[in-house]
């Protein structure tokens, strides 16, 4: 089209300089230029439309990122440097005086702690079980999308189901979990007082939830594995469980790491099962399981002060990233060291 | 369901996705319609009016009543479990200017603390609801500027609740008035408990030191703060006091050691759990639901040192919300005297009302779970004899929640009794 135009074109042009006056333009010149000059523009357009096009279809991610995303981050951080009631809304601008007060609060620090434990009681047995389900799963078993399914299934339920599920599951007293426990001849377990049985208990909820999930993310990069390893593998003489050790873990790799540093910054605002594990939504007595994101909303609904509510969110999210980064690092160094070991019999 | 059931599994899977798909899209709509024009109205074109409330303020029937009354208007209860929770949803929902119920009860405790937004309600004051309650009642309603911001529920005059099958084990008297002889002060009740624990060890005497601390502080006129709100909880020798009878209470056996409203709380009233506990009279509502089935409950005329009033509550209607106008209507008719005596007969909530005070509907009322007891008239008799109302300024609920917090350590063994008063002085100082 473009070219069988622009070869049309000067005749009708030459047709019409004959009529128009001479001199007026200088002849066979300006339609060349036009021309010229037209083609030009179509190019820049094209190569507009190759380079910007992309970014057009990208944007409205990153639109709607920067309204949700970094908006929210941006006004957070503006709240934490004022005096800022929930109710009686901005005061007077405060400098880094909330980020001071939250860091001199002993409660910040045994939140801090809290969310340490429960993260890593939930979020390592969560990927070392999803990793051991997805490679059970991988297998041929008999009707394997209802294995599939079944491990989904605990995600569908809303956490505050599966908290107030858990919360008779686990009651100090009257709870099924104690009287397994007592039947079998030990002392009950005090799961709402003692510090480390409610982290435990907490981190079984949220691993119950979570597990499943984790697994079918791993399962299917599992699959994407290519058979033919296995197969020398196994000619070589190496048993299922070295195979999973040396082939399947080493080679879906990327996609450990991917669920690693999302089951962290998922372990480190875990929020609705310590919230729901007693009436009062303060982590106990003791606030023995108090997390950070609850040590939040503290400050900011039953405190009122959403200035240093907004405080201890900006800590958290650098928390958070740090988390993530020595998580990175460390799953690296960790799937790089092993890869190292298989890679003579693995690579082709 | 059994023309489903014959259907062939393709169908089933069709209709189960379909359900799914008609979930999700009723759930987000009803997302979406948050903001929406049509909030507040059915699909009949009736307008919609949410009433939240907490625990058991006893008005399932008086809104089917008001429903059939009413043409254009159709009536939703929105029940919260605890206080608590009803408080956290409010607080959140009044910060963010949406959300809030069309009426929105609030409970004394934190009464004062909305108090200071009273802008945020809609003035309710109205030449026909004048004189309608207790002169207390109503002027703690009431602004500075004379707009009264909400209208009173019940009143918490407290007697003793007992399972006088379980008297009879410890061999206390189990006959009510004779129950009552022995309660005259926190002493004897006291005293009593360390003779039932002897006899019944399995049993506590009182179902929570939380609950009987409460009723204890709210005898104390100012306790936590003084008239002017200055916070005073950490000198007051009265709250120092109620905090070491109440711990040394629990080293002695008489609480069960668990917090008010757990999971364990509300098993404990079907395993003989514990034999009293200190009975406003909205808890009647709330000891029947959770002890079903339980016989022996009764309530003995009688409060030690006296008389004490826990909780009650208020109708308040947001000014955010888009039908203030019905709104109040159905709020002046929810807590009209004749209402509020059919929501005591359903859960004992006791009426702020002078006309129902003396009304025969209720002094004659009994109730069937406590062994046919006058409850009317006991409660009466409970009103009568409280003293004054306890002071509670802005800050006493937060303040409380500390006391309660210390209190359930030691019940705990996580502090000594030393230890947890000093992190509670901590805790407030930390309130600000």
């Amino acid at each position: 089209m473009k070219a069988g135009s622009a070869a049309v074109q000067p005749v009708g042009d030459t047709g019409a300089s004959s009529v128009s006056p001479a001199g007026s333009r200088p002849p066979g010149q300006g339609p060349r230029r036009d021309v010229d000059e037209r083609a030009a523009w179509r190019q820049r357009l094209t190569m507009l439309d190759v380079k910007v096009t992309p970014y057009v279809f990208v944007s409205p991610f990153f639109l709607l990122f920067l309204v949700v995303g970094m908006f929210p981050l941006g006004y957070t951080a503006w709240v934490s440097v004022h005096e800022w009631g929930l109710l009686s809304g901005q005061g007077a601008f405060s400098g880094l005086d909330n980020y001071r007060r939250v860091l001199e609060d002993r409660y910040f620090w045994n939140a801090l702690r809290n969310t340490i434990s429960i993260f890593l009681l939930s979020s390592v047995p969560q990927v070392l079980i999803a990793l051991a389900l997805a490679g059970l799963l991988d297998t041929q078993l008999r009707a394997r999308t209802l294995w599939r399914m079944s491990v989904l299934l605990p995600f569908v339920v809303a956490p505050a189901a599966v908290a107030l599920i858990f919360g008779n599951l686990y009651g100090d007293r009257y709870g099924l979990a104690n009287e397994v426990i007592q039947w079998i001849g030990l002392d009950p377990i005090r799961w709402h007082v003692d510090t480390l049985a409610s982290h435990v208990a907490i981190a079984s909820m949220v691993n119950w939830r979570w597990t499943g999930y984790n697994a079918l993310i791993l399962l299917a990069a599992m699959q994407a594995v290519p058979r033919d390893v296995y197969e020398s593998a196994s000619l070589d003489g190496a048993g299922r469980v070295r195979q999973f050790v040396s082939i399947t873990v080493p080679m879906i790799r990327p996609t450990v790491i991917f669920v690693i540093i999302t089951s962290t910054i998922g372990g480190l605002q875990i929020f609705a099962e310590p919230r729901l594990f007693d009436t009062q939504g303060l982590g106990g007595a003791d606030r023995q399981y108090q997390t950070l994101t609850m040590y939040l909303w503290e400050l900011g609904w039953r405190v009122r002060d959403l200035g240093m509510a907004s405080a201890v969110a900006w800590l958290l999210f650098l928390i958070i990233i740090v988390f993530a980064l020595l998580n990175l690092l460390l799953s690296r160094r960790a799937a790089g060291s092993t890869k190292k070991i298989t890679t003579k019999g693995v690579r082709r | 369901m059994q023309t489903v059931r014959k259907t062939q599994k393709t169908r089933r899977v069709r209709l189960a996705t379909s359900a799914i798909l008609a979930l999700t899209l009723a759930t987000t709509a009803a997302a979406c319609g948050g903001g929406g024009d049509d909030e507040g109205t059915t699909a009949d074109g009736k307008i919609k009016l949410t009433v939240a409330t907490f625990n058991e303020f006893g008005y399932e029937e008086l809104i089917e009543e008001y429903n059939a009354m009413q043409d254009d208007v159709v009536v939703e209860q929105k029940k919260a479990g605890t206080a608590n929770e009803h408080q956290d949803n409010l607080y959140t929902k009044l910060a963010a200017g949406s959300g809030l119920s069309d009426i929105e009860a609030v409970e004394v405790d934190w009464w004062s603390a909305l108090m200071e937004e009273s802008d945020a309600f809609v003035d309710l004051s109205d030449p026909e609801v004048e004189g309608r309650w207790l002169d207390w009642k109503n002027e703690a309603a009431t602004t500075p500027d004379g707009a009264l911001i909400g209208y009173g529920t019940d009143i918490g005059p407290e007697g003793i609740c007992y399972r006088a099958d379980l008297f009879e084990k410890a061999g206390l008297p189990t006959d009510r008035d004779k129950v009552a002889e022995l309660f005259t002060d926190w002493d004897s009740y006291f005293e009593a408990g360390r003779q039932f624990v002897d006899k019944v060890p399995d049993t506590a005497w009182y179902d929570s030191s939380g609950g009987t601390a409460q009723a204890m502080i709210n005898q104390v006129e100012y306790s936590f703060e003084d008239e002017d709100n200055t916070v005073i909880a950490a000198e007051n020798p009265e709250v120092k006091e109620v905090f070491e009878t109440i711990t040394a209470n629990a080293a002695d056996g008489l609480s069960t050691g668990l917090t008010q409203w757990s999971e364990d709380w509300t098993a404990s009233f079907q395993d003989n759990g514990f034999a009293t506990m200190a009975c406003p009279g909205w808890m009647l509502g709330v000891i029947e639901g959770n002890a079903a089935g339980v016989e022996g409950w009764d309530i003995a005329n009688v409060f030690p040192g006296g008389g004490g009033n826990w909780g009650g509550s208020y109708l308040t209607v947001p000014a955010q919300g888009e039908h203030t106008e019905e709104s109040k209507e159905l709020a002046k008719w929810l807590t009209a005297p004749e209402q509020q005596i059919k929501a005591f007969q359903a859960k004992g909530t006791f009426p702020s009302q002078v006309d129902a005070l003396d009304d025969p509907a209720l002094t004659g009322s009994t109730n069937e779970f406590f062994n046919d007891a006058p409850t009317g008239e006991i409660l009466a008799d409970r009103a009568e004899a409280v003293p004054f109302i306890a002071h509670k300024g802005p800050k006493f609920a937060d303040i409380n929640t500390a006391f309660q917090q210390a209190i359930q350590r030691v019940d705990e063994g996580q502090e000594s009794a030393d230890e947890a008063w000093d992190s509670f002085l901590a805790d407030i100082g930390r309130l600000g």
